[in-house]
């Protein structure tokens, strides 16, 4: 199990995202974050899905994903190294003595403070997920009164180093096993007995 | 106009207009219109529908049209209709209904469709887009409904899209993994003019189809075939659908390898002239041969099938010893149950003319003498009786009568398992059975259509009681039209397959599986067919006989006996080998 960034190129046309996330819950796939949004071409719409599952899963995920008509084009971004940002806005429990203290956590983790209230101050964030949920924790201890994220976008690097390649198209499946047993239980009483495996 | 002002009260005069148009290529016609002649275009020669409110202006276009149109009595009767037609002719079938209800009685016939892989077109009629969202009368997300049980589906909001849509829709429909497509069609796009000339382009940027093979994969595949001492070529209804029966003929012949089929891809080879080849089906009620030879193969060849858990019952012991090539269409077939050594993408027929060549002849004097112990130790069998009807006695006889060149249309449950088991299958598109979804109620509307595309054949539907009672009003449709269709009821007055699973796993338990039936042969006869009933042995022979040589739609009422099982049988969650024998060998 781990965590997968699939980035699907889609036709810009009503019921996408309908037929998209109802393909997930239809095959019991899971959707850890979804961000959909507009490209440089109007007619299509880029999809950024992260999901947790393990490799075999994956593929059946992204093969369902390419039989989907509209779908233009399905990448599994965690096969390659890739820049994915996640956005943070959290509202933090803030005294007027703990101001100092948070604006520095902020500017620890390249954060902005992007409003203040008498109690409380809202931060924004962007980074890969891990970052912010390193950040999430560090607030935790100051009471944390709201938090929305964006979920991941994310694009592949230029350049990728020689063994980050894809590896060759391994097909993957259920294991079967069993092949002594089997034999044994095969009729062979009226026949050659069936060459053990 | 507004420059050249006309007397009061005066309408313009078309002339008037026309010169002031600009300079364009007008085509006027309604969107019904269009979809109308783009049908024709396509070649559809026959439609399947039922009208409503909503899709009236486009029912208007068939008042006159070279196209047929065969009302049915329920919108899952045109679907299947549509579905029957296309099994059998391989061309795409079409249905029209309208919205809200219409639309959601098709459902039913969209996923029988989808599971199996088949080309159909259903239009369906939607309330004006003004009022969609609004609860309007007869209004349901009929888009939103059909989107899981289609190959894709579209609504158009704009007649501007509607030509692209309708080509679209029919080669999306036939090509790569077929399936069934529904263009939703509100009523104001079906009556709003057309004024801009359509280029016939499609818009798909993302829907590839793969038709040719990797050679390098063919090779691999090739080699492994000349190198298995047993192995066996394991055929689903990709076969049929691509039209690659005949190479896979060949294939099978030139490689020397024992052949066994899915419940779709029956006829694939034609189990008499390739007698030595057959092995009949395989999976839960497939032949113990067949079963066992998947058991005991070192290289298994799966050609346009899936791997359904109705034939590789437990996963994990599943062909054992073998090699696994699997060669389909649909990439995300392949490796989705069962580990794939050799994947084949591509269409099945282009694979095997390009995997043909390579393969070599040989013996396999050892693995064939295997074969044939098995067959006649463990061959399909029942026990003939004097005082009732066996079921499987029918089709033995239906097959002989007919000397295996019918279309054969079933329902679902044990005569369904009979058919594949006890009919002699011969030729592709034989066979029109819902194996995926498992439709009861999918053989008579099925037949129909099968005997309106292929006009030229005997049309049998092979139906269970409580299979038929749930379309039987089609029988109207098969009145109205005389088409010529064979009913042949096996009536044991039970849900029968249900039956089985509680006498087997439920201590005989049958709660709600007992059916009294009406008199299905006064019943025929009431719908203006004929009506014919079978209760003694004696008379199977000459009934059937009566029932094929009368013209028009005939309905056999055979009572056969009531606790009849299905055998051989896995269990579920059983390994292939495992199998129930009935007592029967």
């Amino acid at each position: 199990m781990r965590k997968h960034i699939l980035s699907i190129l889609v036709q810009n046309q009503p019921g996408v995202l309908a037929h998209i996330a109802g393909m997930f819950a239809a095959r019991g796939y899971n959707i850890d974050s979804l961000v959909v949004g507009r490209t440089e071409d109007p007619d299509l719409s880029h999809m950024v899905i992260v999901s947790i599952g393990d490799d075999a899963t994956l593929e059946q995920v992204r093969k369902q994903l390419g039989k989907i008509v509209p779908v233009v084009k399905v990448r599994d971004l965690s096969e390659q190294t890739c820049v994915e940002r996640d956005l943070l806005l959290i509202r933090v429990h803030c005294p007027p003595d703990k101001r100092i203290e948070l604006r520095q956590l902020a500017e620890v983790f390249r954060g902005n403070i992007v409003d203040f209230g008498p109690r409380t101050v809202v931060i924004q964030l962007t980074g890969p997920e891990e970052k912010i949920e390193a950040f999430v924790e560090l607030c935790r201890p100051y009471g944390i009164k709201q938090l929305s994220r964006t979920g991941v976008i994310a694009m592949s690097r230029d350049t990728q180093p020689v063994e980050a390649a894809p590896l060759p198209h391994k097909p993957k499946g259920r294991r079967r096993a069993g092949a002594a047993m089997v034999a044994a239980s095969m009729p062979s009483d009226d026949g050659p007995p069936l060459p053990p495996s | 106009m507004a420059n050249k002002p006309l007397p009061a009260g005066s309408a313009p005069s078309a002339d008037s207009l026309k010169t002031q148009m600009p300079a364009r290529k007008v085509v006027k016609k309604t969107g019904a219109g269009i979809l109308h002649d783009i049908l024709v275009e396509e070649g559809v020669e026959v439609i399947f529908g039922y009208g409503g409110g909503a899709i009236m202006p486009t029912f208007d276009q068939f008042y006159k049209s070279p196209v047929r149109f065969i009302l049915t009595r329920h919108e899952q009767g045109a679907g299947h209709m549509a579905d029957g037609y296309s099994r059998a002719t391989g061309k795409v079938g079409t249905a029209i209904v309208t919205s809200g209800p219409g639309a959601t009685n098709l459902t039913t016939a969209l996923a029988t469709a989808y599971m199996d892989s088949i080309p159909m077109v259903a239009i369906s009629g939607q309330v004006a887009t003004a009022a969609i969202g609004n609860d309007a009368f007869q209004e349901a997300d009929v888009v939103g409904v059909t989107r899981p049980v289609t190959k894709h589906n579209v609504l158009v909001k704009d007649v501007r899209d509607l030509p692209r849509t309708i080509r679209e829709a029919y080669f999306i429909a036939r090509t790569g993994r077929p399936g069934p497509v529904l263009v939703d069609l509100p009523k104001d796009v079906q009556v709003a003019a057309l004024d801009i000339e359509d280029d016939g382009e499609l818009n798909l940027p993302g829907y590839r189809p793969r038709s040719k093979g990797n050679m390098r994969q063919i090779r691999l595949a090739a080699e492994a075939i000349n190198a298995a001492e047993r192995p066996v070529l394991y055929v689903g209804g990709g076969v049929i659908l691509a039209e690659a029966a005949e190479e896979l003929r060949q294939l099978a012949r030139q490689g020397n390898i024992p052949v066994t089929t899915t419940l779709l891809g029956m006829g694939a080879i034609d189990e008499l002239s390739d007698e030595k080849l057959a092995l009949h089906m395989l999976g839960m009620h497939g032949s113990a041969y067949a079963n066992y030879a998947v058991q005991g193969c070192d290289l298994l060849i799966a050609v346009g099938a899936r791997f359904d858990d109705r034939v590789t019952g437990k996963l994990e012991t599943f062909a054992p010893q073998a090699r696994i090539i699997h060669i389909d269409v649909d990439p995300s077939s392949i490796a989705k149950s069962v580990e794939v050594d050799i994947p084949v993408v591509g269409d099945a027929r282009e694979v095997l003319l390009e995997m043909i060549p390579l393969i070599r002849y040989s013996e396999r004097a050892a693995w064939f003498e295997q074969i044939s112990r098995w067959k006649q130790r463990y061959p399909f069998t029942y026990q003939q009786k004097d005082d009732a009807i066996k079921p499987q006695y029918v089709i033995e006889q239906l097959s002989r009568l007919t000397e295996g060149q019918a279309i054969i249309a079933t329902g679902v449950g044990q005569h369904q398992m009979w058919a594949a088991q006890f009919y002699r299958w011969r030729f592709p598109r034989q066979m029109i059975t819902s194996g995926g979804l498992g439709t009861m109620g999918y053989g008579l509307p099925a037949a129909i259509g099968a005997a309106i595309g292929c006009p030229n054949r005997p049309v049998i539907d092979i139906d269970g009681d409580g299979s038929f009672l749930m379309t039987a009003n089609e029988l109207a449709t098969a009145a109205q039209y005389n088409i010529p269709i064979k009913v042949v009821i096996l009536n044991n007055h039970f849900q029968g397959m249900v039956r089985q699973w509680q006498e087997l796993f439920f201590e005989k338990r049958y709660t709600a599986t007992e059916m009294v039936n009406p008199n299905f042969a006064r019943l025929a006869e009431a719908y203006g067919c004929k009506g014919l009933e079978l209760r003694d042995p004696k008379d199977v022979p000459g009934v059937l006989e009566e029932m094929l040589n009368t013209p028009g739609p005939v309905v056999v009422d055979a009572h056969v006996a009531r606790e009849e099982n299905v055998y051989p049988m896995v269990a579920v969650g059983k390994s292939l080998h495992e199998m129930e024998m009935g007592g029967l060998s």
